[in-house]
């Protein structure tokens, strides 16, 4: 093979892109270990394993090298956001189930890396939260609303729970806790003030709901991060929080008791920052143009609010992005950037004359 | 004196742009080399843009350094000039730095160690010589763009007449990592570099922006630079602006608009905005042609890489072996990961070092495998957008990059792939290593391969369809002159058999047609000829009628047959006496029917009268048809031409004809017993047959005529309504209202039938009024009348066998017609099953009939 301009590349390939943002999702998952227990970490772990294997196993169904496509790091990013995104203390068989949606079914059969259409962890989190909706809205209690006798769950107790089913001794009230998305959802009677001062949720909390805003600020730290890297750009995220930010704003109705959550609320709550910095910026399934990236964002924002005020599931982050995901080529197609020496962009839609 | 040198102009950022290690410094530790003087030269004939220059020396011949030894083919086109002093030991193809790796013509000098000059035409004031002499010494100095394009610098200096050049941007920017070649030129040569940028200004008549861009990171050079602009006598206007460091800024459009914030439009060239743009090299090049008279025969070349022991800018000539530098500055081959003309972003591998320096031969690097590795495999495109940030015409390479693995050259085109300039900023940046702009080239490449293909497609189509309509006209035209003739012939032998039909019953007739002026015809004896034809037709008729009678069961039907032929040969005789008396009536109608017959056999006047309006009818036709094609271009103008001045001369001489004939002879003379085709004519003749033929009906006879008649319009009147129906027309009342008048008209005809005619068979007369097909009516009364006349004499039993038989065929028939109509769903279908069920009863009754009768 005769080796053409240029010779010279950036060090680095896909894989180190997908340890950085394997490493951006740390600060989260402390936050998260911090709160509820040991749960995410080990769902993290066991996540990443479980896709990592599912991952090898297609590859020698299809014959590709191991070494070279394992080594890009796609399935364990792929994993580990998928166990961020799953509620901890999950049996072990969700885990299974959810690699296998994510990398057999949302990525390989799609043609692998690269060709997958839909965001593989947002399929997979969407396949077990509408086949398990039990076990995938059962929230651990964050630390701060603890009381006295219940504790915090142990890792031996977690991983007992998780692969034997043994009930969580002692701290059985500290795993069905409702999420600061749910109680607000259920509220219709309270203003948000009194809603505030009276659910421990919110009372323990300083902004937005107890341990959800500092994970939604640790999400927000490593997507800064990978901003600062330039892995990706800022568009998407960034409309994406200002479109819910501005919805929020619309919706808020000065705190009353159909107040839909204020602006603060919404951007650390739930899935918003993950999904903002690690969930929308999966470059596979969004749109390709910077311009796109802002429509995408903002569209998806906007899905985020509506379905979380007026849908039936609290957080919205998975049905959005996969909304936004089959809308991407169109968006594509009329977002094509204007081009060096040209008065105006073309559509990609419009073909040559020919 | 006046400085006006300053570097405080506003620069603009272009998009995009990557910032690859610079590498320059190893190549600026030392100064520039000393002048190789190689052992041997090795010149392409083509080192540019345009047509290859033409060897003017021969094999053998002695030349000296700076010699002119091939000379420009065409405006687009460069000289060459001999780098050294030697012989031309070969004129032929030879390896030449190429990124296709091919082979090209090329002067072969072998040096003789002299470098004898040629004597050289300095020139101490330009501004004193003309702009065309100025230009000569630029054109003949085998100028060619010198930072890499190789774009005749000729051709730039001379823009079009409409493009105003307001802007000179020299372009020292050199933003591909590892090469130095510009930047120790401006160190070393800035004198020049200014000197020659005042003069290409010159050139192109003063424009009122002279701007040398160099990047930031060349401050000696830019030092360099501004001491020289300042160091100038006179009026001097020369900006020095640097700018920031990114690759690849030094690319024309990209430098046009960070100088000028200005886009230089697809397609289109900078001077189209008033703006010309060359290389630092190429306006020191132009200097030393002027000043010195000295050609483009030596260049600044880096020579930079860690496999190579030292790396430096050299000053070498063309020609020179790429080996034989490499050699010269310690290259160390198995270190080195390939060999590279260029940059590392824009450069092309060498296949072997046996290839010359070229005039745009600005670097040689030869990485070591450190340096430059083999490039990883690629992985998947993950769609990242990094490439999309990094490219600085804002394409989208990732996109290109898909619809370039499925050669979707549409959408490839629609993604403006053919505004990529290659930079390889996509590929450089790209994580998973994929080789995008390879995947560009070869679209492009396969792109305007297309273009061109289809262009001679299209061509190849159109000469195609031009001839095949060509030749569908010619076809046409053949073809209705065809029609013409055939028509024509038909008419000749209807007429001729008419004559003939004549001739035999009016045998002292026929001949008048033949002869031009009709004979006076005695109509006395016309009539008394007339009367005997019909006298012996009659005759034969009642002689049938006997041998009818006579005649055996068996052939009762020939005779029938033959009583009928001479019935019909006695009515037609009937008809021409009739005619003939009503002719001598002189009542207007037989008139005008001896008019139109008069028309038929036209004396030599009236036809050349007519045969002049035939063909000013066609000439008009010509002329139209030569217009049209003339308008269109065709072929066929001079053809039609020709015709229509044909057809004018004859046109000419039958008018002198008709004037040499004298006066038109009286049309009364002319009164013939001849058909015409006028069908005014004709209908009357028809309604005078009929009148005749039904005088000589018998009362039942013409009211079974009636009654056909009625039917046929009963049915036609019947589908009407069914139509109008089903098409809710209002039509539908008035015309059953005709219908059920007609029916009424139809039973007491029958009525009267029926009283007229007990002898008539019943049978036969059913079949008649049953008979549901309209248009077979006057057939049928033909074959009813037969049928009577045969079953006259018919057995009974023949006769009831007879009826079966037709019944059966006509009950099928209409069950073919009754499910056609069911399937269509019409509305007749109905009176179908009526008819259909009577006819079944029928043949039940005459079956039973038959039964009996055997019994």
């Amino acid at each position: 093979m005769r080796i053409t301009s240029p010779h010279a590349h950036t060090p680095g390939n896909t894989g180190d892109v997908m340890k950085q943002i394997i490493l951006a999702t740390i600060p989260g998952l402390i936050a998260l270990t911090y709160f509820f227990g040991p749960g995410s970490l080990i769902n993290v772990i066991m996540m990443t394993a479980a896709c990592m294997g599912v991952e090898a196993a297609i590859l020698k169904l299809r014959r590709r090298p191991l070494g070279f496509y394992l080594g890009d790091y796609s399935a364990a990013v792929t994993g580990v956001l998928l166990g961020l995104a799953i509620p901890p203390y999950c049996p072990w068989w969700i885990v299974a189930i959810g690699a296998i949606s994510a990398i057999g079914i949302a990525k390989h059969l799609y043609g692998g890396i690269g060709y997958n259409p839909f965001n593989p962890a947002m399929i997979a989190y969407v396949i077990l939260l509408i086949s398990f909706p039990l076990e995938m809205s059962q929230w651990a209690e964050p630390r701060t609303v603890l009381t006295e006798s219940k504790e915090l769950i142990g890792p031996f107790s977690a991983l007992s729970h998780i692969w034997f089913g043994t009930p969580l001794t002692g701290a059985l009230d500290a795993w069905t806790g409702a999420t600061p998305l749910d109680s607000f959802k259920q509220n219709n009677s309270l203003l948000v003030e009194q809603l505030y001062a009276s659910d421990s949720l919110f009372s323990t909390a300083r902004w937005a709901g107890a341990g959800w805003e500092w994970v939604n600020i640790g999400f927000l730290a490593g997507g800064i991060y990978l901003l600062y890297k330039k892995i990706f750009t800022w568009h998407a995220p960034i409309a994406m929080l200002a479109m819910l930010f501005f919805c929020a704003c619309i919706g808020y109705d000065n705190g009353s008791s159909n107040s839909l959550g204020s602006p603060l609320f919404h951007l650390l709550s739930g899935g918003t920052m993950l999904g903002a910095f690690f969930i929308i910026t999966d470059p596979v399934s969004s749109a390709v143009s910077n311009r796109g990236r802002l429509i995408f964002g903002a569209l998806a924002g906007l899905l985020i609010y509506l379905i979380r005020s007026f849908g039936n599931y609290p957080d919205a982050v998975a049905f959005a992005v996969l909304l936004m995901n089959f809308a991407a080529p169109f968006i594509d197609y009329y977002t094509v950037p204007r081009t060096y020496g040209h008065k105006k962009a073309k559509r990609a839609t419009i073909k040559q004359e020919s | 004196m006046s400085y006006n040198v300053s570097s405080v102009r506003k620069v603009f950022d272009i998009p995009g742009g990557v910032h690859p290690p610079e590498s320059k410094e190893q190549s600026l530790q030392l100064p520039l080399g000393p002048v190789l003087l190689p052992q041997r030269v090795v010149l392409p004939l083509s080192q540019h843009i345009g047509a290859p220059a033409k060897a003017i020396v021969a094999v053998g011949e002695k030349v000296r350094t700076g010699q002119l030894i091939a000379e420009p083919q065409g405006l687009f086109s460069v000289g060459l000039h001999a780098s050294i002093s030697g012989t031309v030991s070969a004129i032929e193809d030879r390896p030449i730095p190429h990124t296709s790796g091919m082979n090209a013509e090329c002067i072969v000098i072998e040096s003789d160690g002299l470098d004898e000059w040629v004597a050289l035409d300095e020139c101490e004031d330009y501004t004193a010589l003309e702009r065309d002499a100025l230009m000569a010494k630029i054109r003949t100095a085998g100028l060619a763009g010198m930072g890499g394009a190789g774009f005749p610098s000729a051709i730039k200096l001379n823009p079009r007449a409409d493009d105003k050049i307001d802007t000179l941007i020299i372009n020292g920017t050199e933003c591909e990592p590892y090469i130095t070649a510009d930047d120790t030129l401006m160190r070393e040569q800035a004198d020049a570099v200014i000197q020659g940028t005042l003069l290409l200004a010159h050139l192109l008549g003063a424009p009122s922006t002279v701007l040398i861009g160099v990047e930031d990171n060349k401050p000696t050079a830019i030092t360099a630079l501004k001491k020289a602009a300042a160091a100038i006598e006179g009026e001097c206007n020369i900006e020095i602006v640097d700018f920031p460091t990114k690759y690849p800024s030094g690319g024309e459009k990209q430098l046009i608009q960070i100088l000028t914030g200005i886009e230089v439009g697809s397609g289109d060239v900078p001077a189209s905005l008033g703006i010309v743009c060359h290389n630092v090299g190429t306006a020191v090049a132009a200097w030393e042609a002027v000043r010195y008279g000295r050609p483009l025969i030596s260049r600044i070349t880096t020579v930079v890489g860690e496999a190579l022991d030292t790396q430096r800018n050299i000053e070498v000539r063309i020609g020179t072996l790429i080996s034989e530098v490499l050699e010269q500055n310690g290259f160390n081959a198995d270190e080195a990961a390939r060999l590279i003309m260029g940059g590392p972003m824009m450069g092309f591998a060498l296949q072997d070092a046996g290839v010359p320096i070229v005039k745009t031969s600005n670097c040689i690097l030869a990485p070591s495998k450190q340096e430059l590795p083999e490039p990883p495999p690629a992985q998947a495109c993950i769609r990242c957008g990094m490439c999309a940030e990094a490219c600085p015409a804002s394409l989208l390479p990732q996109q290109l990059f898909w619809y370039s693995q499925s050669e979707d050259y549409d959408r490839l085109q629609a993604h403006n792939l053919m505004d990529c300039i290659e930079c390889g900023a996509c590929s450089f940046v790209c994580p998973s290593n994929i080789p995008l702009v390879q995947y560009y080239r070869a679209s492009k490449g396969a792109i305007k391969q297309a273009a061109v293909d289809k262009q001679k497609s299209d061509r190849s189509r159109e000469r195609f369809e031009f001839r095949q309509a060509r030749l569908d006209k010619a076809e046409a035209e053949k073809e209705a002159k065809r029609q013409a003739r055939k028509q024509a012939a038909a008419e000749a032998k209807k007429l001729a058999a008419e004559k003939k039909e004549q001739e035999l019953l009016q045998p002292t007739i026929a001949p008048v047609a033949a002869v031009p002026i009709p004979a006076a015809v005695d109509p006395e004896a016309e009539k008394a000829k007339l009367e005997r034809a019909l006298s012996s037709a009659q005759n034969r008729l009642d002689k049938a009628h006997e041998r009818l009678d006579d005649a055996e069961p068996e052939r009762r039907d020939k005779m029938a047959a033959r009583v009928k032929e001479a019935e019909l040969k006695v009515l037609d005789a009937q008809k021409k006496l009739e005619q003939f008396n009503t002719a001598d009536n002189n009542d207007p109608v037989a008139a005008a029917i001896a008019r139109a017959k008069a028309k038929a056999s036209l004396p030599p006047h009236a036809k050349l009268t007519s045969s002049i309006e035939a063909l000013k009818k066609r000439m008009t036709i010509a002329a139209d048809k030569l217009s049209s094609a003339k308008t269109e271009g065709a072929a066929t103008v001079d053809a039609l031409q020709a015709g229509l001045d044909k057809m004018q001369g004859k046109i000419a001489k039958l008018q002198q004809e008709l004037i040499d004939l004298g006066p038109e002879p009286a049309v009364e003379a002319t009164v013939k017993e001849d058909t015409t085709p006028d069908p005014a004519a004709a209908a009357i003749e028809r309604a005078k047959a009929k009148a005749a033929a039904s005088a000589n009906m018998s009362p039942a006879d013409k009211l079974h005529d009636q009654i056909t008649s009625i039917e046929k319009r009963i049915a036609k009147t019947a589908e009407k309504v069914a139509v109008a129906r089903a098409e809710g027309s209002s039509t539908a009342d008035a015309l059953q209202l005709g219908l059920d008048k007609m029916t009424a008209k139809l039973d007491k005809a029958r009525a009267d039938l029926g009283e007229l005619a007990p002898q008539v068979q019943p049978e036969s007369a059913q079949n008649v009024d049953s008979a549901p097909e309209p248009d077979a009516a006057s057939a049928a009364i033909a074959k009813a009348k037969a049928k009577a006349a045969a079953t006259a004499n018919m057995l009974p039993e023949e006769k009831l066998r007879d009826q079966i038989r037709s019944m059966q065929t006509r009950i099928e028939k209409t069950t073919v017609k009754v499910t056609a109509a069911r399937a269509e769903g019409s509305d007749i279908t109905d009176a179908l099953q009526l008819g259909l069920d009577k006819m079944t009863a029928k043949l039940e009754k005459a079956k039973s009939e038959l039964a009996e009768l055997s019994n």
